[in-house]
């Protein structure tokens, strides 16, 4: 019992006190142990959260909704931490700090390790607290704070490069993010017909009485937490901040930012869908969000055929698949539920495929795809699960991918929505042959004379973490426990669909 | 409508304008520590001027010559229908707002026609100049009156000002603070005072409305001085109805209080002239613009 | 009384669309800031008066004083010239704001209202603010103005809160402003950066990444 009442407070404590610490710890061995057991301490508490009960007067509250993307957020960053331990040990040995992974350039001093450590444990904080927060200022305050504790890791290889895009990052995101407040606040002007005093944003109240809100000003209000969350969430065309970020960070972060970040936005956006269906207005965001959903689409389609960048083709690809997951929520019924599927396979894929690319990266010292040639003869771990990762992105059939973005397709064509599901097909297929032609052609080949890969090969540390969620991928992709199922039809339901 | 009583206002204007002139010269004398010139000095020069005769170019057309006269005509009819405070101008109709504007402008127009009618590059100059200024000013003259239009619900000038005693019991505080300041700013830009142009100035490059007339003398000269004191009296008053709108009923108390408000109003140009360097050329058309975006609150605090 | 706050609110915002040195924008945007403060407190306080005060007192010397002084000194380590050449002219900016402030309060007389007590001048003044702010850190070159222009913006989304009296928890608030203020502190800290590695803080030639 006391474990129930004190486990949602403990999922965002300890990584904030942990970072708090990590600022403080001198020795890199002793930071690095405290990193991966804060990371390990905070996925056994998800894993045992369920049933968890309200604390703070019901601000913190866990539905299964929240559940399922803590879930996400803290297996990804347990996973890529375990990567970004290896990484940093080697950068710290390597004699050209930067390196490593961020490609040809002028040499740089990286920032400083303890400040990594310390943002990346504030940035699990901020977004356990994105998860758990009932109240909708608080979420607001909480993705905010996402944003914040991200950028100086964005900033790590102090190069012009990255500076520019934390710059964009920061000032984008910051945009968005106070036209989200804008759009709380027009929420708590549409609540006032049936003011009753208490704190009007906590969100079960908010659904209780949402039959009751004005419906203009509600409409409004979606509007802009749509907007505000959408920049954050990289829906287009507010995305621009998303692949210089995602491709100038680490490539560990590069799979927090998109794997976990990307979901933590959507989820507040999902927070305001809850609300317009209880309200009756349902039909009004689900137009919306397909509409933007298309648009990602179509958009991360153009700028993937002929990307000379691998990881900007990833962070086109997040633009891509978060466009998919709007317009499965936008659909409603069982896409829904796919979209909930959809998050977690999107999550570990491409979680998966920045950690490969991170491996790539270190080894050829590029992130032109041009020059990277014969990736099966140099490191042919890494060139497998690069060319696994591209499948199960594309939805190609053995990986959960395919199941969830079939699932979409499919109530695309029960709804008869035609047009819509030939559309979504079409620029499917495209990506597919665009990432194919880029892939395929940097795994297969005779590796280029003029780049000289780096001498160390691919150590297991490198290897692990992707293999892991590439088999997690596999399985769900043929198999799913009734324990997971169960969550995902309970958070499709919490977001208005139906199993 | 038009009885003999209602005359003495307008006369009384006629014959104290040029005194602003000289109340002005007098203030920037006081506050620069000189003894400077005798207050009726604009007197002087007036008479002075009017005894000489003129020196016409033999380039010049008839427009040269009809130019001041024309300006101080349409002045000179402004004038009728300008309120002091809440004593009823000679003559109001409902929107007669409207015409002292066009007769204001007819009479800048003609101004401008004599200075291009010179054929010098210099005139040319300070005609554009002046145009662009009156272009930037008209806009927002007009939004003032319109602001004050929505306050009274009147649409003539006396009916206008004679309301404006009430409207400060009610809570228009803060348009009434904006539309003085707006008037201000107008004020001395119509009648080329620092900070926008600078009357002595005796550089032809930087000034604006001074270079228009250097090809002016005698008579033509008078009447084009005594032109800019009837200009400063019209905006001054406009002024004046909104700083001081007592409205007693008693018509020799409330013209007293007007025309203490119109002194007042020279000091405070006086002393600006004094303390304020003139702005660079560029600089006037932004501020103008600001000027019109304030003037644009006033517009929407209207609205409300 | 509040009605003369909302019209000087305005007149910042003009102030600030029209002028390009960055130290009277810092000075224009902290004004705003403490007129900002001042609203609640000259509001009906009703029963929650200490609140309402300690959180104004508190949001009044964020935004008034330390923010101010935190991004003066920014510009002072920045080598950059501390005035900005913008895309679109100061006398434009203006008036692209004289429209902006009719659309607002267009935009303001057409929303239903539900409770007439409500200030309609609020919300225009509201989105005005918010519109010179997104104008600001489109049109300006200078990293620092966008900043700027960055908290313009949180200041017109902040007014439309104070003025319907949203009654969000003090919690939040504090929150919103813990975020702000760290937010621009992060922001300091990397066009500190950019002056140090560039020798500028033009945003206009941060380029490189495209495509």
């Amino acid at each position: 019992m006391l474990f129930n009442t004190l486990s949602l407070s403990a999922l965002v404590l300890v990584p904030l006190i942990a970072g708090a610490a990590a600022l403080m710890i001198r020795p890199d061995r002793l930071r690095r142990g405290l990193l991966i057991s804060a990371a390990v301490l905070h996925f056994l508490l998800t894993i045992t959260a369920s049933g968890a009960s309200p604390v703070l007067g019901g601000w913190l509250a866990l539905d299964s909704l929240g559940h399922l993307f803590l879930g996400i957020v803290s297996l990804l960053f347990l996973v890529a931490i375990v990567y970004g331990v290896g990484y940093l040990a080697r950068e710290k040995q390597t004699k050209e700090p930067g390196r490593v992974d961020a490609g040809s350039g002028p040499l740089l001093v990286n920032s400083r390790e303890s400040w990594l450590t310390g943002c990346l444990l504030f940035y699990l904080s901020a977004m356990t607290l994105v998860c758990v927060s009932n109240h909708l200022g608080l979420l607001w305050v909480a993705i905010e704070a996402t944003t914040l504790a991200s950028a100086p890791m964005i900033f790590f290889h102090r190069r012009p490069q990255s500076l520019e895009a934390t710059w964009k990052y920061l000032l984008i995101c910051s945009i968005g993010i106070a036209l989200a407040l804008f759009g709380n606040f027009l929420l708590a002007v549409s609540t006032s017909i049936i003011t009753s005093g208490e704190s009007p944003l906590l969100l079960d109240q908010l659904l209780l009485q949402a039959v009751h809100f004005h419906p203009q000003w509600l409409k409004a209000a979606f509007v802009f937490l749509l907007v505000g969350y959408g920049t954050k969430m990289g829906l287009a065309p507010l995305h621009t901040w998303l692949p210089d970020a995602h491709s100038e960070a680490p490539s560990f972060v590069s799979a927090l930012l998109s794997g976990a970040l990307l979901n933590c936005a959507f989820l507040g956006i999902l927070r305001a869908q809850q609300i317009l269906n209880a309200s009756g207005l349902a039909a009004f965001g689900q137009e919306l969000l397909m509409g933007f959903g298309l648009l990602s689409m179509g958009l991360a389609a153009i700028f993937i055929l002929q990307q000379p960048d691998f990881k900007r083709m990833l962070a086109y690809s997040s633009v891509e698949h978060m466009g998919i997951l709007a317009l499965g929520v936008g659909l409603g019924g069982t896409a829904v539920f796919g979209a909930m599927f959809h998050a977690v396979n999107h999550s570990l894929t491409k979680g998966m495929l920045f950690l490969v690319a991170g491996n790539i990266l270190s080894v050829m010292r590029t992130k032109s795809t041009a020059e990277v040639r014969g990736l099966s003869h140099l490191m042919p771990v890494s060139a497998a699960l690069w060319m696994a990762g591209f499948l199960a992105i594309t939805g190609s059939p053995p990986f959960g991918t395919f199941l969830s973005e079939f699932i979409i397709l499919k109530a695309a064509i029960e709804q008869s929505h035609y047009a819509l599901a030939v559309i979504y097909l079409l620029i499917l297929s495209v990506i597919f042959v665009a990432m194919a032609s880029i892939v395929v052609r940097m795994v297969q080949g005779v590796p280029l004379r003029a780049r000289e890969p780096a001498a160390h090969g691919e150590s297991w540390l490198m290897i692990a973490s992707p293999l892991v969620l590439c088999v997690l991928i596999l399985i769900l992709g043929v198999y799913m426990p009734d324990i997971f199922e169960d969550l995902l039809r309970d958070a499709a339901t919490v977001v208005g669909g139906s199993a | 409508m038009l009885n003999l009583p209602s005359l003495i206002p307008f006369l009384i204007a006629l014959g104290t304008a040029p005194l602003l002139l000289g109340v002005i010269q007098r203030t920037k004398a006081i506050t620069a520590g000189r003894q400077g010139q005798p207050i009726l000095q604009p007197y002087f020069d007036l008479s002075k001027l009017l005894r000489k005769g003129a020196v016409y170019s033999r380039t010049t057309t008839w427009v040269f010559r009809a130019g001041p006269l024309l300006s101080l005509a349409g002045l000179g009819t402004a004038l009728l229908m300008v309120p002091w405070g809440s004593v009823p101008a000679t003559i109001a109709f409902s929107g007669d707002f409207v015409l002292v504007l066009y007769l204001l402008a007819l009479g800048r127009f003609f101004t401008i026609a004599a200075a291009l009618d010179t054929g010098s590059s210099f005139e040319g100059m300070g005609a554009s100049r002046e145009a662009l200024f009156a272009a930037l000013t008209e806009p927002i003259v007009f939004a003032v009156l319109i602001t004050l239009v929505r306050l009274t619900g009147e649409m003539s000038l006396t009916n206008m000002y004679q309301q404006m005693s009430l409207i400060l019991r009610s809570a228009s505080g803060a348009a009434l603070i904006l539309l003085i300041v707006i008037m201000f700013v107008i004020l001395l830009t119509e009648n080329s005072r620092i900070p926008v142009d600078d009357p002595t100035t005796h550089l032809e490059l930087t000034m604006i409305h001074e270079v228009m007339v250097l090809d002016h003398g005698g008579p033509d000269l008078a009447f084009i001085l005594y032109g800019s004191a009837l200009k400063l009296w019209i905006f001054s008053a406009l002024l004046a109805g909104l700083i001081l709108p007592v409205y007693t009923g008693n018509l020799l108390l409330d013209g007293l209080a007007f025309l203490s408000g119109m002194f007042g109003i020279s000091v405070a140009v006086g002393v600006v002239e004094s303390v304020m360097a003139r702005l660079r050329l560029l600089l006037v058309p932004h501020m103008l613009i600001g000027t019109t975006a304030i003037a644009a609150v006033c517009i929407y605090l209207t609205l409300g | 009384m509040q009605d003369l706050l909302f019209v000087l609110l305005i007149l910042t915002g003009f102030v600030f669309l029209g002028s390009g040195r960055m130290q009277f924008g810092i000075r224009t945007v902290a004004l705003q800031g403490i007129l900002l403060g001042l609203i609640p407190l000259l509001g009906n306080l009703q029963d929650l008066w200490a609140r309402l005060t300690a959180l104004a007192v508190l949001s009044l010397a964020i935004k008034g004083m330390v923010l101010p002084y935190f991004l003066t000194r920014a510009m002072h380590k920045s080598k950059a010239l501390h005035e900005d050449n913008p895309f679109v002219g100061f006398t434009a900016s203006m008036v692209v704001g004289i429209i902006c402030l009719g659309g607002s309060f267009w935009i303001a007389s057409r929303l239903p209202f539900i409770d007439s007590s409500q200030p309609k001048m609020a919300v225009a003044v509201s989105l005005f603010i918010v519109l010179v702010g997104f104008f600001v850190i489109i049109s300006r070159r200078k990293a620092l103005s966008q900043v700027l222009g960055y908290l313009v913006m949180e200041n017109g989304v902040y007014i439309f809160g104070v003025a319907f009296a949203v009654d969000v928890p003090w919690l939040v608030e504090l929150g919103v402003l813990l975020d702000v203020f760290v937010a621009v502190f992060v922001m300091g800290i990397v066009i500190f950066h950019i002056s140090k590695s560039f020798d500028h803080i033009d945003t206009d030639q941060l380029s490189s990444l495209t495509g």
